[in-house]
């Protein structure tokens, strides 16, 4: 399996993510954001990092990279992309995944360890998750408030929208809507996630349930890769 | 051609918290200013764009606020010629 981690002027996850990817057991590849080619890859994700710095709004100039017109045709093809907090606002500035990340209403910049709560166990991102485990990662985010309307928020949890939640004893640090920390689009595919899985990738990082997250992630997208060869 | 400038007043929508106002307004006692509330802060875009007149030239600024200046789920924007908001000030 191939991952491509797309590097953005101001990213800076993308080693460690290219790192944990190998960890995983794919081929991994740094994809730089002027080549408009995501080089067939199965996988693509957008790491954490201040795009651009970040100047005008998270995730907004990013979103204009040559290269996101080949990742949104990845996507729009039924590839899997995974967008990794700054990766995350890219993702929702683009469109690919529902809502807004706006400041933390903590108005401070939040980095710390926390636990999510998995949401559905039957995505291609979380199958392979032990059911009803918690996964205990950190985040370092400024951006990471999640908010959609009212009304979008019930219609994103009826259609299985939400895939992960800030859960105790550390809960939501960020103000998110309903503890919302990842969310997928509507064909369950294009994944964004505030914490950051690549920095709890092995147990001397302090935790590897991160490692849990890319392996089911692997293994969700072999599946999906398997159902499209026997079609 | 011509040239136009123009602003593009970024706000956050009305009712969506905005941390930065609330930053803002909590720091206010430190300068003992009192009676100051609903401190709300957004964004100024100034711009010049070349087109055949202003019509074309507002069609490109509404279409850039609405795409790059102002995240339309959570912000609001206004667009103006520059010389009617020079004037007005």
């Amino acid at each position: 399996m191939k991952v491509g981690v797309v590097v953005f002027p101001g990213s800076n996850c993308d080693r460690d993510t290219l790192h944990a990817a190998r960890l995983a057991g794919t081929e991994a590849e740094p994809l730089w954001h002027e080549t408009p080619d995501v080089r067939g890859v199965d996988l693509v994700v957008l790491p954490g990092g201040f795009a651009y710095g970040d100047y005008l709004r998270a995730g907004v100039l990013a979103r204009f990279s040559p290269i996101m017109a080949a990742v949104r045709d990845h996507a729009q093809s039924g590839g899997f992309v995974l967008g990794i907090c700054n990766g995350f606002q890219v993702l929702a500035e683009a469109g690919l995944v529902p809502g807004a990340l706006r400041r933390n209403s903590t108005l401070r910049f939040e980095h710390r360890w926390v636990r999510l709560s998995v949401e559905r166990g039957d995505s291609p991102y979380t199958r392979g998750l032990p059911p009803g485990r918690t996964l205990r990662m950190p985040i370092a985010h400024g951006e990471g408030n999640y908010y959609l309307p009212e009304g979008e928020l019930d219609a994103l949890e009826s259609r299985g929208g939400v895939l992960f939640r800030y859960a105790p004893p550390e809960g939501n640090p960020n103000g998110s809507a309903r503890d919302i920390a990842g969310v997928c689009d509507t064909g369950g595919r294009v994944c964004g996630l505030m914490p950051h899985p690549e920095r709890a990738s092995e147990a001397l990082l302090g935790s590897d349930d991160g490692m849990l997250l890319l392996r089911s992630l692997v293994e969700g997208v072999a599946i999906a890769g398997r159902a499209v060869a026997a079609a | 051609m011509s040239a136009h400038r123009f602003v593009v007043a970024v706000m956050p929508k009305p009712g969506i918290l905005d941390p930065q106002g609330r930053a803002v307004e909590q720091a206010l006692p430190h300068l003992e200013v009192s009676g100051v509330s609903d401190v709300r802060v957004g964004r100024r875009v100034e711009l010049t764009v070349e087109a055949p007149d202003t019509m074309a030239a507002r069609a490109v600024v509404e279409r850039l606020a609405g795409e790059v200046f102002a995240n339309p789920i959570i912000e609001t924007w206004e667009v103006a010629p520059a010389s009617l908001v020079a004037a007005a000030g």
